[in-house]
């Protein structure tokens, strides 16, 4: 299915294996004096975070922005990746005089627990065994990946991030930053998310685990001792998701019924349509940088993000006190998180009397909208941030006017 | 820090809202538009402000200025706020665009220890005279769209707010009719010459404590 050559997919493979285990990036090892009580009630120790910053701290240690990513970013969210050599997943928005502006804000990105880039995940070698966790590794929740962020922030003595900014599953971790974390929150970003995952997005989710774990070279998780990879099940799993990421609107833009090279169809089951083309090569470029059981992990901690469920069936609950200023921002053709997901946090958030602002930005892009060029995304975004900023007494960036 | 210019374009029942403010206080502006008042209260008064405007173009200009803004419904979104959230709840010329003007103003009075609420006047001499001497629907300065394209749905009278306000139990602390020309009536003059020469008018309210 894939027409990536033996050595090609050789070289991403071993150099995706070494990252996982010796990141690139800066990392921070919590000891097993520190461990992590994890949502499961299981013991984590010791795990490392890996991370890559942007810009410089101030003195008062006031400026950091917290940046989360989504289930398939890491830490190389304005810099290029060590894998694909390509730039940072989110270089429109982080950067001097950017919307998050690395001339005054310091940017801090995690990679995430259970993720597959330099923190500890199912690809990581587990200290007890010298193996690759594989599905010994503990299922975790998006609380779980906030809390082993925690000691990264505190190792790098800050008291109070200025932001923590994400869409998707980083806003996710946004919202549990400020319900879990809320007096080390001043202002949170959550964008192109929810409270809670959907039925129908458990069901997208269940459908990419189910091809990862039907492809016979996963054998039962623990591919990475055996040598094997079961790149066409998570290749599949890819290419269902990323349809959920565009909108209808967007691929028939984009595609409409075009052939991929070809004057007629070819009666065959060879990728005759653009758009077939296109999922194939998304499915392939990914299983060259992502580690099919870390996509598992990070999907089931996703499905059982349930924000008010934590807090008695109450999201408000979850606010409640908060001083934290928050920015929500949905996109108008986003069907895996629609607008009416974010106007749940709003209505939370105003049952509390939080400071809250919503904006929903026009866009045929779909879910996918947050991580391109969408300038009335990156005006809101300034514009908040800046105002924050100067209500916080932060000192102005070159672009933060 | 010197006081920032208030620009000359300001609206005058902005300026008597910003006057009924108090300093610090935390203000809800139901149905902001372009944050306009939210700006003046924040330069002037140093208020901590909150937006809800319906049009979408509107909440992200303001958004982009660093107000605190959302996009909502004054008919539907207010009952998510708890009593007495907020010193003050404004809403500005947009009454007589809700649905469901009595529940709105039970609400802004719920939320906030005090309402604000400025409103046009269909009692207002120039808007009588179009009606019975056209037989139209009067489009003048302050009611500038046929009644096709109008957002008014629930147009009233200074006469009529005032019954409201009886009808609702609630306090009038301060009632005041701007002209034509933006000057304030003499609050001398009886509310019948406030009906008939208001072209809009701002009242403040509180509720009355019901034993």
């Amino acid at each position: 299915m894939n027409t990536a050559s033996p050595r090609e997919f050789l070289n991403s493979t071993d150099v995706r294996v070494l990252e996982a285990n010796s990141p690139s990036s800066d990392y921070i090892d919590v000891p097993a004096s520190r461990p992590l009580r994890l949502d499961c009630d299981r013991l984590l120790a010791p795990f490392r975070i890996a991370y890559k910053t942007y810009g410089a701290l101030n003195a008062a240690k006031s400026n950091a922005v917290l940046v989360a990513h989504a289930l398939t970013g890491d830490q190389y969210a304005a810099s290029q990746h060590p894998v694909t050599q390509k730039p940072g997943w989110w270089e429109t928005m982080i950067g001097p005089g950017k919307p998050i502006d690395t001339d005054r804000f310091f940017v801090i990105c995690p990679n995430v627990l259970g993720g597959c880039m330099g923190s500890t995940g199912p690809a990581s070698i587990n200290a007890l065994t010298g193996k690759p966790w594989g599905l010994d590794f503990p299922v975790i929740t998006i609380g779980d990946m906030v809390d082993a962020q925690v000691p990264l922030i505190d190792h790098l003595g800050i008291d109070q991030l200025f932001c923590v900014v994400g869409g998707s599953m980083g806003g996710m971790q946004v919202l549990e930053w400020a319900a879990r974390h809320g007096p080390r929150v001043y202002t949170a970003v959550p964008i192109a998310t929810a409270a809670w995952h959907s039925s129908q997005n458990i069901a997208f989710h269940e459908v990419g685990r189910q091809a990862v774990m039907a492809d016979p070279d996963w054998r039962q998780g623990r591919y990475l001792e055996l040598g094997t990879e079961p790149r066409n099940g998570l290749a599949v799993a890819r290419m269902a998701a990323h349809i959920t990421y565009l909108s209808e609107e967007a691929l028939q833009r984009k595609f409409g019924r075009s052939l991929q090279d070809l004057a007629a169809k070819t009666f065959s089951f060879n990728a005759d349509f653009q758009v077939e083309s296109y999922l194939r090569h998304q499915g392939s470029t990914f299983v060259d940088r992502f580690d099919a059981n870390s996509y598992l992990y990070i999907t089931r901690a996703i499905d059982y993000f349930d924000l008010a469920a934590e807090h008695g069936d109450v999201l408000a609950n979850a606010f409640k006190g908060t001083k934290t200023r928050f920015c929500v921002v949905s996109f108008t053709s986003d069907w895996l998180y629609p607008t009416r997901e974010s106007r749940e946090i709003v209505q939370a958030l105003n049952a509390v009397a939080a400071n809250v602002s919503f904006v929903e930005i026009e866009s045929d892009k779909g879910h996918d909208a947050f991580l391109l060029e969408e300038p009335e995304l990156f005006a809101a975004v300034r514009g908040f941030l800046n105002a924050a900023a100067d209500k916080r007494g932060l000192n102005s960036g070159s672009g933060g006017r | 820090m010197l006081a920032p210019a208030i620009p000359s374009t300001t609206r005058v029942d902005h300026l008597l809202i910003a006057e009924m403010v108090a300093d610090a206080s935390r203000v809800l502006d139901v149905g902001c538009g372009d944050g306009a008042l939210l700006q003046l209260l924040a330069d002037t008064k140093n208020v901590d402000g909150r937006g809800i405007e319906i049009a979408r173009e509107r909440v992200n200009a303001c958004v982009t200025r660093g107000l605190s803004v959302i996009q909502g419904d004054a008919d539907r979104d207010l009952a998510d706020y708890p009593d007495d959230a907020f010193d003050c709840a404004i809403l500005s010329l947009t009454i007589q665009a809700t649905r469901q003007p009595k529940t709105v103003l039970e609400h802004l009075l719920r939320i906030g220890r005090r309402a604000i609420v400025s409103f046009p006047n269909f009692g207002h001499w120039q808007v009588r005279a179009q009606l019975l001497f056209t037989g139209r629907m009067p489009v003048t300065e302050n009611l500038p769209e046929a009644w096709y394209v109008s957002p008014n749905a629930h147009l009233c009278t200074i006469k009529d707010f005032a019954n409201l306000c009886r009808v609702m139990n609630a306090r009038v602390e301060r009632a005041v009719a701007f002209n034509a020309s933006g000057q304030q009536l003499g609050t001398w003059l009886p509310l019948t010459v406030h009906n008939l020469m208001g072209e809009k008018a701002v009242f403040m309210l509180t509720r009355t404590r019901v034993h």
